[in-house]
């Protein structure tokens, strides 16, 4: 039901973005995410304002546009600034890879537009110089963009807002009388100048992005929305802003459509006993999930998973958040899965993550290019739950249920940790709500019996296969994790001390059994050579009495025989006719 | 300044543009008052050199400097406020 009518929302979409695209042309703008929300991309030729408080990403956005355009199809800009230097703009940009420099010979122009502070105002001023050069340098680079970025603080420097509006006209007019697109980035919250909130700012351009930074949890969340499109369809509604290597990314919401391969081939999930209660092992490209309390073996089980992957020849990705990759191969080796090697031969690669440092859109970026680079097989998150300490914890499912999926659209067998607040299996479910999502969830938990604490580990639930339902010990040895069977006695999961008195117990008992067992064989084979020799005296009894009964038939026979014989010559001396007898009369 | 010197100055004008006709109008009345003959001037109209003016390092129209004697100064504006600007020519009324 749900997936029919997200179908015909899809199909209505898509067929009003056809409309849309026959009667306005766009420019994709290269910025992962973006040109889905606005189908397409920004409107070619005509103006788009970006508006948004300070350091919610205005210029990256505009600049990634620019630069985009200029690698992928040679278009060329023009980039004028009115807030920063363009030194500034440069240093800034130099952290994604743009190649910025290189662009700037002969595809990209910077017009640094900042009036210096030491010029001195003497009356009203206006664009029309600044328009006449601007209009010479498109002329000969052959520009087909113009970012004004921060016309805000232009706006400030004409001090009435009369003359703000009436150049907000003549840049309207000459950006349509050269037919440039355009983008204009304003500053509004905390800006100076009132002029970009007037509503002619916004009804002069065809498309309006807003951007947004809010600080949760001491962490800046990016936000980005478009508020206006003329004469196109656009997905409505905020959505997260990340900025990796390659830059600016919006963060879609989750595929509407599903569209992971269902791969039949199992992989190893570390170790054969666990295997074995999985039915077999992993499906290819699923996603596992193992939640427990902190010490319960997680990351053992994800070193474990990772161990086996490597063996397999499989390039691997280790991601750990708030833990190095010196102490995670230190303990993993103390409990027998060494990684080592693998991570000298290249196989393994591991990455290493403080949570607190940015926010959780950034650190999705950071995986996705990870695994752009890496190109991994196999991957493990250890643990995911870290990434809600990386912003508000919205953010963060949000974000961790992205990277699940998109982890599976790469077709990665991925493991996954996550810290669960309590022990009770009724509150298994993680903060981040991925239990749904995962295609396996292991729980482990600690049973307290007698005065030991023993790991258990539980499979609540594994799509598509046939798992145990059991509950075993994990027991962590200096060859690595065993799963050992667990007694129920009474209702009660017996396991450490316990589990071995019982287990001796049931040692005890077998031998008793086998003992029974060859005393009964042994009464059983005694009693069947009786039986046997019974049966050989009465088949001798049999044969004998046969034998008798032969003998006497035939004595009766001869006896007949003598006796029909005497009657024939008892007649032949009576001379009797006893043919004729019964005629004659 | 002394007398002795010329004023060498540059206005930047875009066409017949309402605010660049102010300003030279504006400047041709504080050059009659204050400077008599003791000064050059040079009229660009960006709009007929537009890459001459961008290397000049010209963003807004009317702009106005002074090229010599030391310190060189930039006026922006139609020049309507007379005293911004003899202060910043260094001309003592």
């Amino acid at each position: 039901m749900f997936d029919i009518e997200r179908r015909q929302a899809g199909l209505s979409g898509l067929m009003r973005g056809m409309v849309a695209i026959r009667t306005l042309p766009k420019i994709a703008t290269g910025i992962a995410g973006f040109d889905d929300l606005s189908r397409g991309g920004l409107p070619r030729g005509r103006t788009t304002l970006i508006k948004g408080g300070p350091g919610s990403g205005k210029t990256v956005f505009a600049l990634q546009c620019l630069v985009n355009a200029a690698r992928k199809r040679r278009e060329r800009g023009l980039f004028v600034a009115f807030e920063e230097s363009s030194r500034q703009i440069l240093a800034n940009a130099a952290t994604f890879d743009w190649g910025l420099p290189a662009l700037m010979k002969g595809k990209l122009f910077f017009l640094d537009a900042r009036l210096s502070p030491e010029v001195v105002h003497s009356g009203e001023f206006d664009l029309s110089g600044m328009l006449a050069m601007l209009k010479a340098k498109k002329d000969e680079l052959g520009a087909t963009w113009i970012v004004f970025d921060g016309i805000d603080v232009l706006l400030t420097l004409l001090r009435d807002p009369a003359a703000e509006m009436r150049e907000i006209y003549r840049i309207r007019d000459w950006l349509a009388a050269n037919e440039l697109s355009a983008i204009i980035t304003a500053k509004t919250e905390g800006g100076l100048s009132d002029a970009v909130n007037y509503d002619f700012m916004q009804f002069m351009v065809d498309c309006v992005v807003r951007l947004a930074r809010r600080l949760e949890h001491g962490i800046s969340l990016h936000r980005l929305q478009i508020t206006k499109y003329r004469g196109s369809d656009f997905r409505a509604g905020e959505f997260p802003v990340s900025f990796g290597d390659s830059g600016m990314e919006v963060a879609p919401p989750e595929p509407a459509e599903i569209r992971h391969h269902a791969s039949t081939e199992r992989v190893s999930a570390g170790f054969e006993r666990l295997d074995k209660m999985l039915g077999g092992g992993l499906f290819r490209g699923s996603s596992t999930l193992v939640t427990g309390l902190p010490g319960t073996s997680k990351t053992t089980l994800a070193g474990k998973f990772a161990q086996a992957a490597c063996r397999r020849g499989e390039r691997t990705l280790f991601v750990s958040f708030d833990e190095g990759a010196e102490p995670i191969l230190r303990n993993l080796a103390s409990v027998g899965v060494q990684l080592k090697p693998y991570l000298k031969s290249g196989l393994l690669r591991m990455y290493s993550a403080r949570t607190e440092s940015t926010g959780a859109e950034d650190h999705l970026a950071k995986l996705k290019s990870l695994i752009r680079d890496c190109r991994p097989r196999c991957m493990v998150i250890d643990p995911l739950s870290a990434i809600a300490k990386a912003g508000g914890l919205d953010a963060a499912r949000a974000v961790a249920s992205r990277l699940i999926y998109m982890v599976k659209d790469e077709g990665i067998t991925v493991f996954i940790t996550a810290i669960n607040a309590g022990d009770d299996p009724s509150t298994e479910a993680t903060d981040l709500q991925v239990s749904t999502i995962a295609d396996t969830w292991i729980h482990l938990s600690y049973l307290i019996r007698s005065g030991e604490r023993n790991r258990a580990l539980t499979i609540i639930k594994s799509r598509g296969t046939g798992h145990s339902n059991q509950v075993r010990e994990l027991i962590l040895g200096a060859t690595g994790p065993v799963l050992a069977d667990v007694y129920s006695a009474g209702g009660e999961v017996l396991m450490g001390t316990l589990r071995w008195e019982k287990e001796d117990e049931e040692r005890g008992k077998t031998l008793q059994r086998h003992a029974d067992f060859d005393r009964k064989r042994r009464e059983l084979q005694a009693s069947e050579a009786d039986t046997r020799a019974r049966i050989k005296g009465m088949q001798n009894e049999l044969e004998r009495q046969r034998s008798e009964l032969a003998k006497y038939s035939s004595d009766n026979e001869a006896r007949v025989v003598s006796s029909s014989e005497r009657k024939k010559e008892l007649r032949r001396i009576r001379s009797a006719d006893p043919a004729k007898r019964g005629n004659g009369g | 300044m002394g007398a002795n010197r010329r004023l060498k100055l540059r206005l930047y004008v875009a066409g017949g543009a309402p605010n660049s006709v102010r300003a030279i109008a504006n400047l041709a009345a504080i050059c009659k008052e204050h400077l008599q003959s003791r000064f050059t001037l040079e009229i660009v109209d960006v709009l007929q050199f537009p890459l001459r003016a961008l290397a000049d390092g010209i963003l807004v129209t009317p702009s106005l400097a002074k090229l010599s004697p030391a310190p060189a100064a930039k006026i922006v504006g139609n020049l309507s406020n007379r005293s911004n600007v003899l202060q910043a020519l260094g001309i003592t009324p």
